[in-house]
């Protein structure tokens, strides 16, 4: 792989290139960044391909001098740290991790398996953001492609519920809208785009057809759509309900039915409002009904960069995508029950191992109130509310920029990353190791956890 | 210090060394099998107890995209097959579509330690390796799906034979992957593009590309020969399910023209009787061509009545079930390279054609004339789970239960097929044969699947018992690359198998002229796509043989 070239121009600086690298800061995990890096600064000075955030992503990144440990808020060595979380965590009676989605899935592989060997707790961030999605699935199934095969062929895509050019600003250009494909050789001009949300966003003027929903009322729209697309007659107040004209709706079905290839994203306005999985349940029911006229996909647009390898790796290892219990011996799925909001808000757990996320900052009230009072260790790349809280604070490598390792784009898509520079901090996976091997030695023999 | 174990007083089962329930004793050291071991060494005694290789899967759908997607549909299936731990062992769960931790303990826990995943889209074969690291115990590889690469049609439709045969090796050393599968050749162009429209003759048109789906096969199979591929392209037939198959069958075993190639799961390619009618059996016409054709090994793919899920390449057939059964469904196109459908489905005795279906199969296997070339799967989930095969080999074995069995299914069904005159009983050495020594020799393992000095020290005890599917069910001791994982029933230690694949020879040149083709319709970059050798872990090349 010859993407690596050292060179020494001009000014002596000690620059090299990174051709192909990967940007993990959305779930589009664009793989066709340019890096020039700075080697005697530590520091990306270019980032070619990279949209907006994806720069900031990249030119924020800078090694910063912390220490690699606090324990209490002291400085500590690594070791002292992975001792002293290995024994929170065996110590406790229900112990918990989250987060996951902004690592690499060979350190979530390590975490399912902490969790596992000490009857814990497993959860991602996928809890509060596509979950809803996720149990959908669970329920009708879902129609769905790579990102490719909607560049290759979508002639019709419908945004809903979600802004991408804020959230994913190369989702437009790099996949669904205006790039050429294989039977879209005009680019946009040979897609129709659709764009269905409560308000006018900047995401608006890419849509050729734009539709307001009264806030709430995805449902129902979706609903009248299924409706409509099976031939059934629909309630008259239509408009007055949910905002959207019978016209607006009966011009959707005809194009929904009569395009040759049509896709429909969500986003997070429908799995975080009010009708939350029956919202995406009824995207995929839709998108599967459609089928029986045309070729029909939909597809949840996720957010952080490694959410979909935190499902996949979740769901291999137990069977479930997120909200895991151990505390059998086994796995057990049961969103509400086992899900980290939950489990924290009700007072539950008695140690949390927070990985890659920030819950201090998002989470309700109650649950951070929790957070506040029990044990918690954190690996994160920077300062935030729950490492500020947390017992033992790992300082970590960044992904993709200081780390190798495989990430899933939202599609399911596995890339693996190509680091820029080293990082003198461990990597979560490292981390992670440690701890499991500490865990195991302290769990040997007679202590080992069975189940019951 | 080697370590060494000797297994004594056993009846060996060993049909590759013509070793036919001899009392032998089976010597091992480092991993692999030897004529001889110090005196001091640990001994297993086997006194009536039944010796075989570990045994082989040689299509079953355990890792990766489709797998997971499965996974993740059916909670309400886990729940209710949960997997403990134990204090050397993963956690996981069951049901028909296991977790891997789940899946590689249940595999060795029946005698299995080898399993080879059937079908993988090359841009997903990452998320398989990573799958297969985490499912312990048994050796594992993976096939390929490169049957609807629009890449390869590219090629084929502009008559450039030497380089598709260079790019299929490309692929299946850029996945690492052991061998190349075809699954419903043709269709994925007319699935996505045309509307979910299907294949329905081999001899037609894949639209635009002006090659027909026997094209396509027969250049694969032309290419794998030359390449020298382990084991020759692994074919899932058109018409999967439809009434009136066999002529598609025998169109594309006739497309060989004498080359090796493999037949994936014949029962559901041998439907007799008219299209869009219930079906017939039409397992004498295609049994009868295999018998007489030695270039052909097939998997039965058996159904097994109770749970299944239709998990496929195949994203048409996924379909039509879904406008049969109308439960959740899942439908997931792959750029370029491959459509796929999953369905949950049972089987039901009552049900004709599932009657039929399982009829057929057992048909396919008692008029088989050669063992080492009909051998057992369930094409796990898609005819019932892996955990089915001690049951199966029981219908295999024992006539009197296979016919107290008929008796609770659809009568019409049985009469259409000549199930009730096949008396054949399948000895223990035909079952070493289809479960261990036929998928070996199939597959091109030539350290697997026989007990002989330099062999994989991957062995079976069972207790013998009048029972077949009793003994089958929970082998005494299991033993892995030398190391006794199960002993007396139980899990002594946990274990990682290795990756099998291949690598064929080819000119590097070819990356060039794939690279264009990456940048206008791929999404990934050309450079992103080769999978490293990191995730591989332990592995071991199967050698190829090329002509030259
Ligand atoms: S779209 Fe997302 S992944 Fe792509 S460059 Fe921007 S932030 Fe990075």
């Amino acid at each position: 792989m010859p993407e690596v070239i050292q060179s020494k121009p001009k000014e002596k600086k000690n620059i090299k290139i990174v051709k192909d690298a990967t940007c993990t800061f959305c779930g589009c995990v664009c793989d066709d960044m340019e890096l020039t890096v700075d080697l005697d600064e530590h520091r990306i000075t270019k980032a070619k391909n990279a949209c907006v955030l994806g720069r900031a992503w990249f030119y924020e990144h800078v090694l910063e001098d912390r220490p690699v440990v606090l324990i209490d808020g002291k400085e500590a060595t690594l070791e002292e740290g992975m001792d002293t979380a290995a024994q929170i965590l065996v110590d406790a009676k229900f112990p918990i991790t989250y987060g996951l989605s902004d690592c690499t899935c060979e350190a979530q592989r390590v975490a399912v398996d902490i969790m596992d060997t000490i009857n814990g707790n497993v959860d991602t961030t996928t809890s509060v953001c596509h979950g809803p999605s996720g149990m959908a699935f669970q329920g009708v199934g879902e129609s769905t492609a790579t990102l490719g095969e909607i560049r290759n062929r979508a002639d019709l895509v419908i945004y809903w519920g979600g802004n991408p050019a804020e959230s994913h600003p190369r989702h437009f250009t790099r996949y669904a809208v205006t790039p050429k494909g294989m039977y879209i050789p005009n680019g946009k001009k040979d897609r129709t785009v659709v764009l269905v949300d409560v308000r006018k966003t900047s995401s608006t003027p890419v849509a050729d057809i734009f539709v307001q929903v009264k806030p709430g009322k995805d449902f129902e729209v979706l609903w009248a759509l299924r409706a409509l697309v099976k031939g059934k007659r629909i309630s008259k107040d239509i408009e007055e309900q949910t905002g959207v004209s019978r016209e607006m709706l009966d011009d959707l079905v005809y194009r929904m039915k009569n395009c040759q290839y049509g896709v429909l994203f969500l986003g997070m306005g429908l799995t975080m409002t009010r009708g939350r999985h029956f919202n995406s349940g009824a995207v995929y029911s839709l998108a599967a009904d459609l089928n029986e006229f045309t070729h029909f996909v939909a597809k949840p647009v996720r957010g952080h960069g490694n959410v979909t390898g935190a499902d996949n790796v979740v769901s291999w290892q137990t069977g479930y995508p997120f909200g895991v219990n151990f505390n059998r011996g086994y796995p057990r799925f049961n969103p509400g029950e086992f899900t980290t909001s939950d489990v924290l808000a009700r007072g539950e757990t008695d140690a949390a191992m927070i990985i890659a996320s920030d819950p201090a900052s998002n989470f309700s009230r109650r649950a951070i109130e929790h957070l506040a009072k029990i044990p918690v260790i954190t690996m994160d790349t920077k300062e935030t509310h729950t490492t500020k809280i947390s017992k033992v604070r790992f300082a970590v490598a960044t992904y993709g920029i200081n780390t190798g390792g495989t990430v899933y784009r939202m599609d399911d898509v596995p890339i693996s990353l190509r680091p820029a520079f080293d990082s003198p901090f461990p990597t979560d996976q490292e981390v992670l190791e440690g701890i499991r091997q500490r865990v195991k030695r302290l769990l040997t023999g007679s202590k080992a956890r069975t189940a019951f | 210090m080697p370590s060494e174990l000797k297994i004594v007083n056993g009846r060996v089962y060993d049909p590759a060394n013509h070793i036919n329930g001899d009392v032998q004793d089976i010597c091992v050291r480092d991993g692999k099998i030897v004529d001889s071991v110090s005196k001091s060494v640990t001994k297993i005694d086997a006194h009536g107890m039944v010796v075989m290789p570990g045994a082989i899967d040689i299509h079953c759908h355990i890792a990766g995209p489709k797998v997971n997607l499965a996974r993740k549909l059916m909670p309400e299936d886990h729940r209710l097959d949960v997997h403990p731990k134990t204090a050397v062992t993963r956690s996981g769960t069951g049901g028909i579509v296991p977790s891997t931790f789940a899946t590689g303990y249940r595999y060795a826990t029946m005698g299995y330690t080898t399993a080879m995943e059937a079908a993988v889209p090359p841009i997903t074969a990452r998320h398989v390796l990573e799958e297969l690291d985490d499912t312990p115990v048994i050796d594992k590889g993976f096939y390929v799906l490169l049957g609807n690469n629009a890449f390869l049609y590219k090629l084929l439709k502009e008559g450039r034979k030497n380089e598709f045969k260079e790019a299929i090796a490309w692929w299946v050393n850029s996945v690492h992957a052991y061998t190349v599968k075809l699954v419903n050749t043709g269709s994925d162009e007319l699935w996505k593009g045309r509307k979910n429209a299907n294949i329905t003759d081999v001899n037609e048109s894949i639209d635009h590309y002006d090659i027909t789906p026997v094209h396509v096969m027969e250049s694969f199979i032309e290419a794998a020969h030359e390449l020298g591929l382990p084991h020759p392209p692994h074919i899932h037939c058109n018409n999967l399910g439809h009434s009136g198959n066999i002529s598609t069958t025998l169109d594309t075993m006739k497309a060989a023209q004498g080359r090796r190639v493999h037949m994936a799961h014949i029962q559901f390619h041998s439907f007799g009787g008219e299209l869009n009618k219930n079906p017939v059996s039409g397992a004498r016409e295609i049994i009868d061509y295999i018998n007489d054709h030695e270039n052909i090994t097939a998997d039965v793919g058996q159904v097994m009545f109770g749970k299944a899920t239709a998990m496929t390449a195949d994203a048409p057939l996924a379909w039509m079930l879904r406008n049969v059964k109308f439960d959740k469904w899942v439908n997931a196109d792959t750029e370029c390279e491959s459509g796929c459908g999953i369905i949950p489905f049972s089987y039901q005795e009552s049900i004709y054609t599932h009657t039929l279906q399982w009829a057929m199969g057992l048909e396919l296997f008692l008029m088989s004339k050669d063992p080492w070339r009909v051998l057992l799967s369930t094409d796990h989930p898609n005819g019932g789970s892996f955990m089915n095969y001690p049951k199966l080999i029981k219908l295999l074995m024992d006539s009197a239960y296979r016919k107290e069995a008929l008796k609770h299914l659809n009568q019409k069904a049985v009469d259409k097929t000549v199930l009730l005159e096949l008396d054949r009983e399948y000895t223990l050495n035909e079952i070493a044969i289809i479960t261990r020594a036929g998928p070996a020799r199939a597959l091109g393992l030539m350290n697997k699947g026989h007990l002989g000095v330099g062999a994989d020290a991957d062995i079976t005890v069972y207790t013998e018992e009048d029972d077949k599917e009793k003994m089958f069910n929970a082998p005494r001791y299991v033993i892995k690359d030398g190391i006794t994982v199960i002993n007396d029933h139980e899990f002594a230690t946990d274990h990682k198998g290795k990756i099998l694949h291949s690598k064929p020879g080819y000119n590097e040149e070819i990356a060039a002229e794939i690279e264009p083709f990456f940048e206008d319709y791929y999404s990934v970059r050309f450079s992103n796509y080769a999978i490293s050798d990191d995730y591989l872990h332990d592995h071991e090349e199967i050698p190829t043989h090329p002509k030259s």
